[in-house]
């Protein structure tokens, strides 16, 4: 099912209350409303400024390494017997990963608002990396906040902010994943919110973050879009990128929402199988509630207690999602799917061996799936996997998997 | 009028200030709280905020993080606190309750079930920590029909405009946070909040309860000066977790915190 979405209606979303339909909003304390506003305030305006638009134009060619190439996966499309299989090589950014993209608009979104001071949640570590990168660049202080659980499994992470010189506070409460690393970061800001700049690395969060996120990751489609057309001489027929908060889809999926032939593929962390509860797919298996500022689809008990996560990857370990993939899901323009942790792994190295590229494990959730859409499709269609981190960083979680000590 | 309303009239009247106490439903266990309720109102509490435990409670510090985790490892659920309400209202009908917590319990619930319930338990106010007036409007209608109180939260950040467009949304008190910070985490500017609150009561016509960083009778009483009310609650919370194991040691340490907070607000007036 796929619904007609015009430029008007993309235009008008979010609402002036960043509602994407019954989703989104801004449930966050009365300490934070005055800043948000602010923020949204400066951010419309900023959004058409010449001045800000070429700075970060500037700084995502010639710091992050952009446009990424679109390249043709011709042995793995061969062996997978299907669509040609593209990957958006958002891998080979600088710090390794999409992430950046939006770090670097929202540092220069700070530094337009005067504030020195930064802080981050992360999860697998790469949205803390890559802001750890432009505060180093900027002269920024960092703050990082990390779920007690991540530090450990991403330890090189960790290791690579602290050389950047950021701070990382290891948070011990709750969960001890991401969403307690949001939940810390958020106190931190109502702390200190005169100075301090909050740089959420997923595209949710209260309005206006979902926005700004999505706005800084669509480079990501935008070029899709125009190397579709230059190199294959067509826009793809797929598009799959993996989803935990959802940027790296959003920033895929946007520029061509209003393509209605362009088929849309979310996947999210099935973890030990969505029937065994021990995933974090709220798209698939979660409902609409309230969290982390936004309403959007989460993970929950009957009581509106959020629920434990699992993936074996630590960047999708979140109960909620982007606002923007509820509202798609809802009215249908996106598919949502999932893959379990062993599928992910097989992905994994299937696109190591056959392609010589490693991919995150939050990325081989989208590869796994491609490959098993691409089978079921035509040899003259096109699918574009965005690859949307290198796997440097998941590989000691690889290597304990293979009972492998490095 | 609410009875809230009522309780906050006759107090001005008699020239006091309210105490109100926070603790958290279910901690340390649900089989607790109604009797630490009424210890509350023995100790001279003119309000209770009874904190509604959520898995992510974002504007709280660590006492009150730990107090949800308690009360969460007994299932302690939105139904079983307005269950307690109800308990507590079998043989106390004057102290106002209002419940304090997060949306997304109350979503999960569904908001016409869950103020039918909370009406019919003798609740008197509800506030929910993370929903400003903005995204309310479906919400506090329903409160309102039912003669419960929207309590909404000021903070030191709002601007003017914000203040007198969330007093209109609000009735019963509005709640002036008297930091920036999570609960429990600093100690306040007793100079600044006095200025900033009576610049509060400028603006609006309700009566102005503070809270955040009041943890001694001499804060209290500092407070209450300037306000209609004040707030209690990391360090009535932080009593319960050292003597959880001991309800009748609790009950006394309770009443040695809020004896003297009494006393010094009842000293103010004359």
């Amino acid at each position: 099912m796929s619904v007609k979405l015009t430029e008007e209606m993309l235009k008008a979303l979010p609402d002036a209350k960043g509602h994407f339909g019954a989703f989104g909003g801004r449930f966050v304390s009365e300490t934070l409303m005055d800043s948000l506003m602010t923020l949204e305030k400066e951010y419309l305006r900023l959004k058409d400024d010449a001045e800000f638009q070429a700075t970060f134009d500037k700084d995502l060619a010639d710091y992050v390494g952009r446009p990424s190439p679109l390249y043709f996966a011709e042995r793995l499309t061969r062996e997978t017997g299907g669509a040609q299989i593209w990957l958006k090589r958002e891998d080979l950014n600088h710090t390794g990963a999409h992430k950046v993209n939006n770090t670097i608009g929202q540092a220069l979104l700070a530094s337009f608002l005067g504030k020195k001071r930064i802080i981050a949640e992360t999860g697998a570590g790469q949205h803390g990396v890559a802001t750890a990168t432009v505060c180093a660049r900027l002269g920024l202080e960092c703050h990082v906040f990390m779920g007690a659980e991540d530090v450990k499994r991403q330890s090189l992470n960790v290791y690579r902010m602290k050389l950047l010189g950021a701070t990382v506070h290891a948070v011990q409460s709750g969960t001890k994943t991401l969403k307690d690393a949001m939940n810390d970061a958020m106190r931190d800001w109502v702390a200190n919110v005169d100075e301090t700049f909050y740089i959420i690395g997923t595209v949710a969060g209260p309005h206006p973050y979902p926005l700004l996120v999505r706005d800084f990751q669509s480079v990501i489609g935008r070029e899709t879009r125009r190397q579709a057309l230059e190199q294959a001489g067509k826009l793809p027929d797929a598009l799959v990128a993996c989803v935990g908060g959802g940027s790296n889809a959003i920033g895929m999926f946007y520029p061509f929402l209003s393509d209605e032939n362009v088929e849309l593929y979310g996947v999210e962390a099935g973890g030990l199988g969505i029937e065994t509860g021990q995933h974090a797919a709220p798209l698939c298996a979660g409902r609409p509630g309230v969290l982390h500022g936004n309403r959007t689809y989460l993970m929950e008990d009957e009581n509106g207690q959020i629920a434990a996560t699992h993936s074996v990857s630590a960047g999708l370990d979140y109960p909620g999602v982007g606002p923007e993939h509820s509202w798609l899901k809802d009215i249908g323009r996106a598919n949502y799917v999932s893959v379990t942790d062993d599928e992910a792994l097989y992905g994994f190295r299937k696109l190591t061996r056959v392609e010589g590229i490693m991919p995150a494990l939050e990325t081989a959730h989208a590869v796994a799936y491609a490959l098993k859409l691409a089978a079921t499709m035509d040899k003259d269609k096109m699918i574009v996997i965005n690859v949307s981190g290198r796997g440097d960083k998941d590989i000691h979680t690889i290597a304990q998997l293979d009972g492998i000590e490095i | 009028m609410s009875r809230i309303e009522g309780v906050l009239k006759s107090l001005k009247e008699q020239g006091r200030k309210a105490l109100i106490p926070y603790i958290t439903a279910g901690d340390p266990e649900p089989g607790q709280t109604v009797s630490l309720m009424h210890t509350l109102v023995d100790a001279g509490s003119d309000i209770i905020e009874l904190g509604v435990p959520f898995s992510d409670p974002m504007a709280d510090g660590p006492v009150i993080q730990l107090a949800c985790e308690r009360a969460l490892v007994h299932g302690t659920s939105l139904r079983q606190v307005v269950g307690m309400v109800k308990e507590f209202r079998k043989t106390n009908t004057t102290t106002p309750v209002v419940l304090m917590g997060y949306l997304n319990p109350m979503e999960a619930m569904g908001y016409e079930a869950f103020a039918d319930a909370a009406a019919d338990a003798g609740v008197d106010g509800i506030l929910t920590v993370d929903l400003p007036p903005e995204e309310a409007e479906d919400v506090a209608p329903l409160f309102s029909a039912r003669n419960m109180d929207p309590i909404f939260l000021l903070a030191p950040t709002t601007t003017d405009e914000r203040i007198k467009a969330i007093s209109e949304h609000s009735s019963g008190y509005v709640y002036y946070v008297s930091i920036k910070g999570v609960t429990g985490s600093a100690t306040i500017n007793v100079d600044e909040v006095a200025k900033k609150v009576a610049h509060v009561h400028e603006l609006t016509a309700l009566p102005v309860g503070v809270g955040f960083g009041i943890r001694d009778a001499e804060t209290a009483a500092a407070v209450g000066k300037v306000s209609d009310g004040v707030i209690v609650g990391s360090v009535l919370v932080d009593t319960i977790a050292r003597h959880q194991t001991d309800p009748e040691a609790l009950a006394k340490a309770l009443k040695d915190l809020l004896h003297p907070m009494r006393e010094a607000l009842d000293s103010l007036a004359s």
